[in-house]
């Protein structure tokens, strides 16, 4: 969409609770052409990490944030001068017509999944009110609540997310009282970073952002700055063990009929549907209908109430390439999908995940979640679980094993069989042990006596 | 200390200032030889004389441009309109000489002006007004409406004492209504210092004069559903006890202005928007008003009570407010 005007750039929102965001790489340089929608930079939040299209086309006139550089939300970082005109001096141009072209853009993005936000529609999000998140799946008690400013400055002020809150004002709103209780309940503060099981790869290798705060470098040092998703990381981590009474109980599963049953469907699946049919489509998907019997497993403690989801928003951690930290995609209703249906939807968040194509919502309102280090060989694993989740099932290396089986005669024997461990960290203060061992037995069942007609 | 009747209150604290004070005068329409049309300054022409308690002609631009000359050269006036309603006649005297004769000569002009005020009892749209926010709006007055005897004896007190133009409206509807303990004794109440009428922690009521009985009634009616209600009266109007109004607000978060007035242009508007620019962060909700909508003041009793603000407006009002 060329126009007749310099249209500014401005740091997106990612993400309501997203305040800023870090400038990774531009991808353009000033001077450069740009096709609108063509992706003009990288930067990396808290959220996620993303490309950011240009809202227009035309040449980069102006560059006003370094690469490393973070900057608030509705930051102008560069201007996109229309062909022809990068050589005036039109950046305090009036906005109008791009902010009218963003809006149109905008309305088409919110039908079209995968698109980033544009800018127009971070200038007009405020950054600093927590809104409530709108939720559309679920019960719909989050949708477009007003929060009040009294909320939102409470809210701000303990790090509470609005949305957690039970209202019960006008349609459900969220009175003054109702966020004073939740407190006074020692609720849990705010959701800043997706779920992130703590396998996550070390440190950065590489810098990607300038220190802000420099710590002095020893001999034999080197000192670098967190990214924000490494802090986000680090703070979500650190709290979900300063909530959640974490206990981890390990299963060990016996593959055989799985590791059958995938040979036969594999090249099918590949060759029909172009889908990667992966141990770990059999795992989620036997996890979740176990879910369907433990409804525990998939809820959420909210002050002194118990809040069971009866919709599974499964949370899959992806290590990033180049190990730049992980992301944990959901997958929406997960209760939804056959095998296929989650093949597909695994390698989707995994693909977009690591091409830097997630939007914050892919990355939000996940209701449990697995984590697979065992594609590295790790064998055992106590995961920490994804606040305010109850449980994390960690997927570990298939090994040969010999394990004792009775053969067809009854008879004690010594076989050779694909053995799994399944680690499963779960939140004592809602599930108990038995609780939790009876999930595992059932997902157990399930990958042992895999039942094709039934997926 | 003894019960008092909110008109018994005012005629008290008037006659101690006329006994502890010489340049205290009173004058107005029927004030001496009959002792006032509701009876505030009977007796006082027997104790103070003709020439402390005068009978004007009716012309109340000559009572308060008398008063004004009075009051530049040395006394201290306090003029009677018989109804508020008439001050609409002493307007320019008021507006244009007494609120800026300081300003623009230096001289201060200590006039009160007592202003029966209010309606309730089938008096129409002359003798039933609460005009206190025309002249909310004229810098150099100051503006008065007490609630209770003890107020208004205090009150009246401070008015003669304050070396500008005061206004001091007087509820019509409580003059015999509201019995109090009143200290014998002379004293003055605070201007710009709001009272605590009831303590509460849910919702705040923001009013003055008769408004304050009404109020208090509704509070009573909608403690029964577990609400606490705050109620303040104001007792001045300018100046205002901001502080006292944005320090509720800030404990309960939710407000409703009540007064008799109409609505637009009403005082209760500049309380709304002080409160939205100064307490806006410690909102829970929007800060309603309970007034009497934009008509002159009916005659009929059923049309005057649906104009004049009712106790189950109130309550309606604050259920609102709660459940929002």
């Amino acid at each position: 969409m060329a126009t007749g005007t310099a249209v500014d750039v401005v740091m997106p929102q990612m993400g309501v609770s997203v305040s800023e965001g870090t400038i990774t790489k531009w991808l353009k340089q000033e001077g450069e052409a740009i096709e609108p929608d063509e992706a003009l930079l990288e930067i990396s939040t808290d959220k996620v990490d993303t490309e950011v299209p240009s809202p227009a086309g035309g040449v980069v006139q102006k560059i006003m944030a370094q690469e490393g550089e973070t900057v608030p939300v509705g930051t102008k970082i560069a201007v996109i001068a229309p062909e022809g005109e990068a050589g005036e001096a039109p950046a305090e141009a009036p906005p109008e017509p791009a902010t009218a072209e963003a809006a149109e853009e905008a309305e088409k993005a919110s039908g079209a999944e995968g698109e980033t936000p544009t800018e127009a529609e971070a200038e007009e999000a405020p950054p600093a009110p927590p809104q409530a998140e709108p939720e559309s799946d679920g019960d719909g008690r989050r949708e477009g609540k007003f929060v009040s400013p009294v909320v939102a400055r409470i809210a701000s002020e303990h790090g509470v997310d609005v949305s957690q809150v039970e209202g019960t004002g006008r349609g459900g709103r969220v009175t003054k009282k109702d966020i004073l209780k939740f407190i006074e309940s020692g609720a849990p503060a705010r959701e800043t970073a997706p779920a992130a099981p703590p396998e996550a790869p070390e440190a950065p290798a590489k810098p990607t952002e300038p220190a802000r705060a420099a710590a002095p470098a020893g001999a034999g040092e080197t000192v670098e700055p967190m990214s924000a998703m490494r802090k986000g990381i680090a703070e979500h981590m650190r709290r979900s063990l300063d909530t959640a009474a974490h206990v981890t109980t390990t299963f060990e599963v016996d593959l055989s009929k799985v590791v059958a049953i995938r040979e036969g469907l594999k090249r099918e699946y590949e060759q029909r549907h172009g889908v990667k049919l992966t141990y770990l489509a059999f795992i989620a998907r036997a996890t979740v209908d176990a879910i369907g019997k433990w409804p525990w497993m998939n809820a959420e403690l909210r002050g002194d109430s118990i809040v069971v989801k009866n919709y599974v928003n499964l949370g899959v951690a992806v290590a990033l390439e180049g190990g730049k930290g992980l992301i944990v995609p959901v997958i929406k209703n997960a209760e939804d999908l056959n095998l296929l249906g989650m093949a597909r939807a695994i390698q989707d968040v995994a693909d977009r995940a690591r091409s830097k194509k997630l939007v914050p919502d892919d990355v939000q309102g996940g209701t449990f979640t697995i984590t697979n280090p065992g594609g590295y060989g790790a064998i055992h694993g106590t995961p920490i679980i994804s606040q305010p989740q109850v449980g994390i099932l960690d997927v570990e290396a298939m090994v040969k094993r010999p394990v004792v089986i009775e053969d067809e005669a009854g008879k004690d024997a010594i076989a050779i069989r694909p053995m799994m461990n399944l680690c499963l960290a779960y939140d004592h203060r809602l599930v108990d042990g038995a609780y939790a061992a009876q999930f595992m037995r059932d997902v157990k069942t399930n990958l042992q006596s895999w039942d094709e007609a039934a997926y | 200390m003894a019960v008092k009747t909110y008109l018994q209150a005012i005629s008290d604290g008037l006659r101690q200032e006329m006994q502890r004070d010489e340049r205290v005068f009173v004058i107005g329409e029927d004030v001496g030889v009959y002792g006032g049309a509701f009876k505030v300054t009977q007796g006082f022409q027997e104790e103070f004389g003709s020439w402390r308690v005068i009978d004007a002609p009716l012309s109340e631009t000559a009572i308060v441009g008398g008063c004004t000359g009075a009051a530049i050269m040395g006394m201290r006036p306090v003029a009677e309109m018989q109804f508020a309603d008439f001050i609409s006649c002493a307007w320019d005297q008021l507006v244009t000489v007494a609120a800026k004769q300081r300003y623009r000569a230096g001289t201060p002009v200590p006039i009160t002006v007592r202003l029966p005020s209010g309606g309730g009892f089938s008096g129409g749209p002359f003798h039933s007004q609460n005009p206190e926010s025309s002249f909310s709006h004229i810098p150099g007055l100051k503006i008065v409406c007490p609630a209770t005897p003890a107020d208004a004896k205090g009150l009246i007190a401070q008015a003669i004492q304050d070396p500008n133009p005061v206004l001091y409206f007087e509820h019509k509807h409580l003059y015999r209504r509201i019995k109090d303990e009143v200290p014998d004794e002379r004293y003055t109440t605070p201007f710009g210092e709001a009272r605590v009428h009831r303590e509460g922690s849910d919702l705040t009521v923001v009013t003055w004069g008769a408004m304050v009985y009404t109020a208090d009634e509704a509070a009573q009616q909608v403690e029964q559903d577990g609400l606490s209600v705050e109620i303040l009266d104001l007792r001045t109007l300018i100046p205002w006890d901001k502080e006292a109004v944005l320090r509720s607000v800030q404990k309960t978060s939710k407000a409703l202005v009540l007064h008799e007035d109409t609505r637009t242009g009403g005082f209760g508007a500049e309380i709304v928007a002080t409160i939205t620019e100064e307490a806006f962060e410690h909102l829970d909700g929007p800060v309603k008003r309970v007034t009497a909508p934009d008509t002159p003041v009916p005659f009929s009793p059923p049309l005057e009570k649906a104009f004049i603000p009712q106790v189950e407006d109130v309550v309606a009002g604050l259920k609102e407010l709660a459940e929002y």
